[in-house]
C-alpha cells in the first residue's frame, strides 16, 4: 500500500511535467467553462455541453494516460526497474490508477460546478462518471499492457479514444449511428447525463449496457494481465 | 569442450570456495534466435573485488549482465548470485543488487533528486541520503535539473548515485566510462574504487583495456560470446610475456625490432659493447595486445 502512495506521488510529479498527457485531464473541463458561458442558444437542452464534454472527458484522458503512462514505462525500462525496487505489479497498477482516476474526477468535479449540480444530483453526477471513467481506465490499461511501445500504444489508444469519445456526439445527428452507439458504455453515459439534466428516470438498459461493458473490460484486462504481465 | 581453460578454472576451486563466491557462473549459453551470443561461460567471482569483463562492442557483455542480474533467463547453464538462483530470482535479491546500465530507467522528466527520492522512498531509506548520494557523486548542484537535460557524464552519474543508493552488496555496471571524457572517467574510477573499498562487489563491462587494467582485480577477456582469457590483468600479461619486444635505435638512425630471444640477447649484448646503442626499450604485452594475439580483433576501432 505504501509503495502504491509512492507511486501515486510519481505520477503526479511526473504527469505535471508532461504538457501532452496533463492537458488531456483540463482540456474538457476547460472547454465546458468555456462553451457553457460563451454560447446560449433557446433550443438547446440544459447543459448540453456539460453533457457533452463530459463524455468526451471519460473517454478520452483515462484511456490515453493509462495506455501512455504503462507503455512508456515498458518501454523506457523503468517499469522494471521499480519492480526490482520490490514494487510488486498489483501496487503499480493501483498507484497509477489510483492517480488517474483521482485526476480525471477533479475534472468531472469541474463539469458538475460548471452544470449546476447540487446535493444528491451532484453525488449522482459523480457517480455515474466515476462508472464511465473506471471502463475506460481499464481498457487504457489493456492497451498499455498488450503493446511494448508508446507509440504503438498510442496507435491503439487513439482510435479506440475516438470512438468513444464522439460516438454519442455523432448519435445525435444520425440515427444508424445512434442504434450502434445504444451498445456503448460512453453512449449510456450521456443518456444518463441527458437524463439527470433534464430530470428524467435512468433506463434499465443503461445501466445494463454500462454493467456488462464493465465486465468486458475486466475480462480483457485479467486476460491481458495474464497473457503477458506488466512487462 | 570449448571453453576448457574456463572450466577447468572453474573445476579446481574446491566446495569451500565455491560457497564464499559472490557470483557463480557455470556453462551458461545463451542465444537470440538462431544466433548463440553467450558460449559456455563459466565464472566466478569473489566477494569485494572489482572483475571486469572486457571485450569489443557486440561480444555479449551486456547480454551476460543482464543474465547473471536476472532480467534474461539464459538459454542453459546456470547462474547463481549470492546464492540465489538468478533464472527465477527471489525479489528479495534486489535488495543487495545496484545496476547501472544504458537503459535503466530514469524518468526523463524527474529531477535528479526525484528520481533518487522515488528509490530512496521504496527502499524506505532516509532522504538525508539521497543528498549524501548527490554530492558524493556531485550532481548536488543539479539536483533540480530534470534527468533529460542533463549532459551524457552526468547522466551516468545519477544512474550510478541511483545504483548506490541503497548501499548494495553486488555494484553491476555496463560500460560505466564509455564515450565521457577524461575527467569524468576518472571520477568514477574514484566512485568505483571507493565502493570495493566499502565492501561492494563491483562486475563492470568496458572494451577500455586501460580501464580494465587500472580497477579490476580479474579480468576476463570475451570475444563472440567466448571467454577467451581469465585472470588478474598483470599475470596475463606476464603469460604472454613471450611477445616481449625489444626496441632499439642506433647511432647509425637504425631503427630494430627485435623479439626478447637469446639469440637477439647475444646481438643486442654486442650493440652494447661497441656502444652503438642510443636508445632502448622492452615493449611490455598488455591487456590490448594479448586480446588481439588471441583473437586477431581489436577491442575498439
Ligand atoms: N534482444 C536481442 N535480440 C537479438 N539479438 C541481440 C539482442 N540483444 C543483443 N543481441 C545481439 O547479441 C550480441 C551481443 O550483444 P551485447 O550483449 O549487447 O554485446 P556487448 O554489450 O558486448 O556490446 C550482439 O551481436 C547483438 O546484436
Ligand atoms: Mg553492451
Amino acid at each position: 500500500m505504501k509503495n502504491s502512495i509512492i507511486i501515486f506521488r510519481k505520477q503526479v510529479k511526473d504527469t505535471g511535467r508532461n504538457l501532452a498527457l496533463g492537458i488531456q485531464f483540463i482540456m474538457f473541463p476547460l472547454m465546458a467553462i468555456i462553451m457553457e458561458n460563451a454560447i446560449q442558444v433557446k433550443d438547446m437542452p440544459p447543459h448540453f455541453f456539460v453533457g457533452m464534454f463530459a463524455v468526451m472527458h471519460i473517454g478520452m484522458a483515462p484511456l490515453n494516460v493509462m495506455a501512455a503512462v504503462i507503455s512508456e514505462e515498458k518501454e523506457k525500462n523503468t517499469l522494471r526497474m521499480l519492480f526490482f525496487g520490490s514494487v510488486k505489479s498489483v501496487e503499480y497498477l493501483l498507484g497509477i490508477g489510483g492517480f488517474v482516476f483521482s485526476a480525471c474526477m477533479v475534472g468531472t468535479v469541474v463539469f458538475a460546478v460548471v452544470g449546476g449540480y447540487g446535493g444528491v444530483e451532484f453525488l449522482r453526477f459523480l457517480l455515474i462518471m466515476a462508472a464511465g471513467i473506471c471502463v475506460s481506465m481499464l481498457l487504457g490499461a489493456v492497451i498499455g499492457i498488450l503493446t511494448k511501445s508508446q507509440i504503438s500504444a498510442t496507435t491503439i489508444a487513439t482510435p479506440t479514444m475516438m470512438v468513444f469519445a464522439f460516438l454519442p456526439m455523432l448519435a445525435m445527428f444520425n440515427e444508424t449511428i445512434a442504434k450502434v452507439a445504444d451498445y456503448a458504455y460512453s453512449q449510456q453515459v450521456q443518456l444518463m447525463l441527458n437524463g439527470l439534466a433534464s430530470g428524467t428516470r435512468t433506463e434499465p438498459k443503461s445501466l445494463l449496457v454500462i454493467a456488462v461493458s464493465a465486465v468486458i473490460a475486466v475480462g480483457m484486462f485479467i486476460y491481458a494481465y495474464r497473457r503477458s504481465g506488466l512487462l | 569442450m570449448e571453453n576448457q581453460f574456463q572450466t577447468k578454472e572453474f573445476q579446481t576451486e574446491d566446495n569451500k570456495q565455491l560457497d564464499q563466491n559472490a557470483i557463480a557462473i557455470a556453462n551458461v549459453s545463451h542465444r537470440f534466435g538462431d544466433k548463440e551470443v553467450l558460449k559456455n561461460i563459466s565464472l566466478s567471482v569473489k566477494k569485494r573485488e572489482i572483475i571486469g569483463l572486457l571485450g569489443p562492442s557486440g561480444a555479449g557483455k551486456t547480454t551476460l549482465i543482464k543474465i547473471i542480474t536476472g532480467q534474461l533467463v539464459p538459454t542453459s547453464g546456470s547462474v547463481k548470485l549470492a546464492g540465489c538462483d538468478m533464472r527465477s530470482p527471489s525479489p528479495a535479491i534486489y535488495r543487495r543488487i545496484g545496476m547501472m546500465m544504458d537503459d535503466c530507467g530514469l524518468y526523463e522528466r524527474l529531477s535528479c533528486y526525484d528520481n533518487l527520492r522515488l528509490y530512496a522512498d521504496l527502499y524506505r531509506i532516509d532522504h538525508d541520503r539521497v543528498e549524501e548520494v548527490l554530492k558524493w557523486v556531485g550532481l548536488y548542484e543539479a539536483r533540480k535539473c530534470p534527468a533529460q537535460k542533463l549532459s551524457k557524464g552526468m547522466r551516468g552519474r545519477l544512474m550510478l548515485a541511483r545504483a548506490v543508493l541503497h548501499r548494495p552488496e553486488f555494484l553491476f555496471l555496463d560500460e560505466p566510462t564509455s564515450g565521457l571524457d577524461p575527467a569524468t572517467t576518472g571520477h568514477i574510477h574514484e566512485l568505483i574504487f571507493g565502493m570495493c573499498k566499502e565492501g561492494t562487489t563491483v562486475f563492470l563491462t568496458t572494451h577500455n583495456m586501460t580501464e580494465a587494467e587500472k580497477l579490476c582485480k580479474h579480468v576476463a577477456l570475451l570475444n563472440e560470446g567466448k571467454i577467451v582469457e581469465y585472470g588478474e590483468p598483470q599475470e596475463i600479461n606476464r603469460k604472454y610475456n613471450h611477445m616481449n619486444r625489444l626496441k632499439i635505435r642506433l647511432y647509425s638512425g637504425k631503427d630494430l625490432d627485435l623479439p626478447n630471444t637469446e639469440e637477439a640477447a647475444e646481438q643486442v649484448y654486442e650493440y652494447l659493447q661497441t656502444r652503438q646503442i642510443e636508445t632502448i626499450h622492452s615493449t611490455e604485452p598488455n591487456l590490448e595486445s594479448v586480446f588481439l594475439e588471441l583473437t586477431g580483433q581489436r577491442l575498439q576501432e
